[in-house]
């Protein structure tokens, strides 16, 4: 009986936590400065169990076009395994995937933005237990609490 | 969402409850759960966190701006009441990136207002209903010469938005758009005369007194911009689109054909091809990757950069990226459709850089697969 009561109470903490939020875009802003906000993204990344792909710039040769920062990343991650189990069954969330996060400075400040993962849910239709789409939100949550909450 | 979640939530535990068979600790635990159920809906909103929550990507941690307009500065919250920044939330900036957040709570709502007010620690300022009759005819007139270069001839607004770091931009801080239902059902009359009559220091936007206009005249300019408002509004954004997803081509040609064309067609519409490289790379190691699934990377640095300039945020688009998949005997051209993922961003000007990139994205696998 403890046991249970136990459990309803975790339930019902469970209601606490903050709700994910409902936008389509995910975004958050760090007050660190871009070079350790990356370090923290890519760190928390690992931890969380995915593979950081590439880290690619999209920057190069803007500068000269009056783009003031070098600063802005998009870092592609994912786990083997379920790339190509998604690939298999939805080939057409391929062109999505790995999944990215773009991640730029403002000022002294960085700021990271990607697509929420129920989108690729939509996209991949029933050919694949949403399960997996909900974990990378909640996943995704975290990362972004990581970066926020770093120093 | 996390209401339909917590619904969901809250019947799976009903319905574990209700499995015991034991009513003393039935009851009990019903207890136990509706005081945990009775804490969040009885605990008073937390506006700070609320607005790191849903505000701070944009608005600054302290209201200083970012991808939307600064909303600490004195002479902003001077010249906006309550019910002004209630609405703004509740209907967003259809088609200006500021979304409408219609799942938050009055309380929420409230909450997020009491924590922006905080910042200046003065009470909100009242502006009564009454409408203000001015012409409309000579308010649009002085409209053209006094406001347009920044809030556009039509009052859409300056292009991209809010306040940035990293730009050149005509602007230290975009004008908003004016002729924006969100905008226009969000603000009285008399908030707009004062805004006009004050206009707000630290920004851009100027006191037309100041600058020699008369009461009468920007009369006359609060009835123009009121002009612009569309009755039949509905707090929805007007043509969201419901495109698909991804554009998916079959080639008559082998994989590495394909791949060959791609380049070509590329380069014939003025990119520049970044790299080649399987899907799986990096996430294996070099060699292992899956021969049959082929990313082609490539940029227009000039397209980049006014797409940049619309919204900061659009690396989720970027590099442009063309897949070329062999499945069985079929190969095929996947991307992503821009006017899909555009469509997520409540982002009138990126739609139309978006139409541009999805018919590029369409010659170009035209081209590699005839
Ligand atoms: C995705 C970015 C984004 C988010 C998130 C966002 N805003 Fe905005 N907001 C904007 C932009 C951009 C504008 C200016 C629109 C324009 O230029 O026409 C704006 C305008 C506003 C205005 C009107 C300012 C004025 O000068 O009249 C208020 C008030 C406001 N936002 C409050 C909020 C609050 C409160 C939240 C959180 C609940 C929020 N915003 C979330 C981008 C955002
Ligand atoms: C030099 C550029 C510039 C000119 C000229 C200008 N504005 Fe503005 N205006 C701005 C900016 C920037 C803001 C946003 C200020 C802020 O961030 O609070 C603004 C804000 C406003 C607002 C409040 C909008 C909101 O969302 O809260 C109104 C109304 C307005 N302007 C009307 C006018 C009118 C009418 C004229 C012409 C008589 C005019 N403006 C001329 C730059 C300008």
């Amino acid at each position: 009986m403890i046991r249970k009561l136990l459990v309803t109470v975790l339930f019902g903490l469970l209601l606490h936590l903050p709700p994910v939020s409902a936008e389509d875009v995910v975004m958050a802003r760090s007050n660190l400065p871009f070079p350790e906000a990356m370090l923290a993204l890519q760190e928390s990344i690992r931890a969380h169990g995915y593979t950081v792909a590439r880290v690619q710039r999209v920057d190069i040769g803007l500068t000269g076009m009056g783009y003031k920062t070098d600063k802005y990343r998009i870092v592609f991650a994912g786990k083997l395994e379920e790339i190509r189990k998604l690939t298999e069954l939805a080939p057409q969330l391929i062109p999505y995937l790995p999944p990215k996060i773009s991640i730029f400075a403002e000022g002294e400040q960085t700021v990271l933005v990607t697509v929420h993962p129920k989108l690729y849910a939509g996209i991949a239709g029933a050919a694949v237990d949403p399960v997996i789409f909900e974990r990378w939100a909640n996943d995704l949550q975290s990362i972004f609490h990581d970066v926020r909450m770093a120093e | 969402m996390p209401v339909t979640d917590k619904f969901s939530r809250t019947s799976a535990i009903c319905r574990c409850v209700t499995q015991l068979d034991d009513t003393i600790e039935m009851r009990l635990t019903l207890w136990v759960f509706l005081m945990c159920l009775f804490g969040t809906v009885s605990a008073a909103p937390d506006g700070a966190q609320l607005y790191m929550t849903h505000c701070a990507t944009c608005h600054g941690d302290k209201g200083d701006g970012g991808v939307g307009v600064p909303l600490s500065l004195p002479a902003f919250l001077e010249s906006v009441d309550d019910s002004f920044l209630r609405k703004t939330i509740r209907l967003g900036r259809p088609g200006r990136v500021m979304p409408a957040f219609r799942a938050l709570g009055d309380a929420q709502v409230d909450a997020i207002v009491s924590h922006i007010r905080n910042w200046s620690g003065k009470p909100a300022p009242v502006f009564p209903d009454t409408p203000i009759k001015g012409d409309v005819q000579h308010g649009k007139e002085l409209f053209a010469s006094y406001c347009a270069a920044c809030h556009g001839e039509m009052g859409e607004g300056g292009s991209g938005t809010g306040v940035t770091f990293s730009r050149k931009r005509e602007q230290p801080i975009i004008a908003p758009a004016l002729n924006n239902p969100g905008f226009l059902a969000a603000a009285s009359d008399e908030m707009i005369r004062y805004t006009l009559q004050q206009g707000r220091a630290g920004t851009p936007m100027r006191s037309f007194l100041v600058q020699g206009l008369s009461e009468q005249d920007i009369n006359d300019l609060v009835s123009a911009i009121r002009s612009m408002e569309d009755s039949e509004f509905t707090g929805e954004r007007p043509e969201v689109t419901h495109e698909e997803a991804v554009i998916i081509v079959e080639s008559p040609y082998t994989l590495d054909e394909t791949v060959e064309n791609l380049k070509e067609s590329l380069i014939s519409q003025n990119f520049k091809l970044i790299r080649t490289d399987y899907l799986e790379h990096g996430l294996v190691e070099e060699g292992q990757e899956d021969k049959r699934q082929v990313i082609l990377h490539f940029c227009n640095f000039k397209f980049l950069f006014e797409a940049l300039a619309i919204d900061p945020r659009v690396g989720i688009f970027l590099p442009c990226r063309v897949t070329v998949v062999e499945r069985g005997d079929k190969v095929q051209v996947m991307t992503i459709n821009p006017l899909y993922l555009s469509s997520l961003f409540n982002n009138d000007d990126l739609d139309e850089a978006c139409k541009e990139m999805y018919g590029i994205y369409s010659e170009i696998i035209e081209d590699a697969t005839l």
